[in-house]
């Protein structure tokens, strides 16, 4: 039972979490840049339709780009999986009577307990974003390549979808909350004298990534943005 | 507040690894019982009273009965130790429950940590990650000069506060996937913060690392319910410097090359 060889560091959880925090960190930062720059959408349909061709008119750096955000997503999720599996096997029997026995704030506790669940959503709300508003594949949702003012507006006039985007938005929020915090830890990177700075610091940023992705679906849901 | 309490006691009885086991209702056996009793002496009356009544007394781990051993540690209604912040079972008194209270007992729960009967569970994969750490390189003889090692204040209360851990296994049992990152990370970091550690800092680190991972603990999802059952108030501070601790330590660690040595 006992060995002293090292294992490889990928092949140890902490390893594994480390790839996780720095893979969520590139995500965290598209996320971010994603959400600022679908704010032109309040510029009208021309600078958002200028905004996506300045993008395309780099087709090498936006496929790299995507390369790399896609290898991200799949380790990510991969090496969670995996994480998740090992801790049930480490974790069998649950006690008869669950207590909160840690103290933190409502937020937290709550962003920490529905990591699991948050995951998968976003997984599925990710590869149905992108059929709705990339490839525009989605039965029932019209959709003209290029015309993003048109497609996001038609598309959030449908309560339903607009309905979708705020939940799943909603629990980014918190999966960025959680992510954000916590891969100080999972890196080393702590320090009581910046932990207070580090907890605010992804407080502002989620707030800002969430505040711009409920606010486009809900104006245009509400009519306030109209063809 | 009453000098005695009756409770509702359902206990974990389970005769070996391999039973199931399940609870039993013992409360016939939990009636005015002392509030200045600790829990571990509450549970010598019930087993005293099992034994009259001609039942297997409950087993359960227990040395010290003054907090720093590290043998008792019992789940009390889903907390490691109880309700009672920073208090291993046994420093743990029976004023803290309401007269009529129901209370669930059972084992610490990880798959690492096998039942060997009842409350009493196999924690040896606490030791052999101990083991796995190995030596650290000391002059041997006469006890040194206490003050030999110059070393500062801050870092020897801070490798204190680490090497207070009694290795009861209570984060484990806290933690929702039976990570034992909290005494790893205590047991780490206690060597790692002082200069008596260095030499062999980056083997030792990697080494036990590695040994948690072959006893089959879970990994940390930073929900920090360790920190919140430790009876000695471990920060999961720790756990992050580990892990800073262990990320170096693969990337830089070269193994001492391996060569026949002299005559000596």
């Amino acid at each position: 039972m006992l060995k002293a060889e090292p294992l490889p560091l990928l092949a140890t959880g902490i390893g594994k979490k480390a790839v996780v925090a720095i893979t969520g960190l590139v995500l965290y930062g598209f996320v971010f840049v994603h959400a600022l720059g679908n704010l032109q959408v309040f510029l009208g349909r021309e600078a958002i339709k200028a905004y996506r061709e300045s993008l395309h008119s780099f087709p090498k750096a936006l496929w790299g780009a995507r390369a790399v955000l896609l290898v991200c997503l799949l380790t990510h999720v991969t090496l969670t999986i995996d994480i998740a599996a090992k801790a049930r096997a480490a974790r069998t029997t649950r006690y008869k009577v669950s207590a909160p026995i840690a103290e933190q704030g409502i937020l937290q506790r709550y962003a920490r307990k529905t990591m699991v669940l948050s995951g998968p959503i976003l997984l599925v709300y990710i590869m149905f974003h992108l059929a709705h508003l990339t490839a525009g594949v989605v039965p029932g949702l019209p959709f003209k390549a290029g015309e993003v003012y048109d497609n996001l507006v038609r598309g959030f006039q449908n309560p339903m979808v607009a309905g979708l985007y705020i939940v799943a938005n909603l629990l980014l929020g918190l999966h960025l909350y959680h992510g954000g915090v916590a891969l100080f830890q999972t890196l080393g990177l702590r320090h009581p004298q910046w932990d207070a700075h580090t907890r605010h610091a992804a407080f502002l940023v989620t707030a800002v990534v969430t505040a711009t992705n409920v606010i486009i679906p809900t104006t245009i849901a509400a009519g306030l943005i109209r063809q | 507040m009453a000098e005695t309490i009756d409770l509702k006691l359902h206990v974990w009885r389970q005769k070996g690894p391999s039973d199931p086991g399940k609870f039993e209702d013992y409360s016939q056996y939990a009636k005015g019982i002392s509030t200045h009793a600790s829990f571990l002496e509450f549970l010598d009356v019930v087993n005293e009273r099992l034994v009259l009544a001609n039942q297997e007394p409950i087993v359960f781990d227990h040395d010290c009965r003054e907090g720093i051993c590290g043998m008792c540690g019992i789940v009390i209604n889903g907390e490691p130790h109880g309700p009672q912040k920073a208090t291993t079972t046994c420093q743990l008194h029976m004023r803290t429950f309401r007269n009529g209270e129901e209370l669930w007992v059972e084992p610490w729960r990880a798959a690492a940590f096998p039942v060997i009967r009842d409350l009493s569970v196999d924690r040896s994969a606490f030791d052999r990650i101990i083991q796995a750490g190995g030596y650290i390189t000391a002059r041997a003889g006469a006890a040194p000069d206490a003050n030999a090692i110059p070393i500062p204040k801050r870092l020897a209360d801070e490798a204190m506060d680490a090497a207070t851990c009694i290795g009861c296994g209570a984060c484990v049992a806290a933690c929702p996937n039976a990570s034992a990152s909290l005494f790893m990370a205590a047991k780490i970091g206690h060597l790692n913060t002082l200069p008596q550690g260095q030499a062999e800092r980056d083997k030792r680190t990697l080494a036990m690392v590695a040994q948690h991972e072959r006893e089959g603990f879970g990994a940390c999802s930073n929900h920090y319910l360790c920190e919140a059952a430790c009876p000695k108030e471990i920060s999961v501070q720790w756990i992050a410097r580990m892990n800073r601790d262990l990320l170096k330590a693969a990337m830089t660690y070269k193994p001492e090359p391996q060569r026949a040595g002299g005559d000596g």
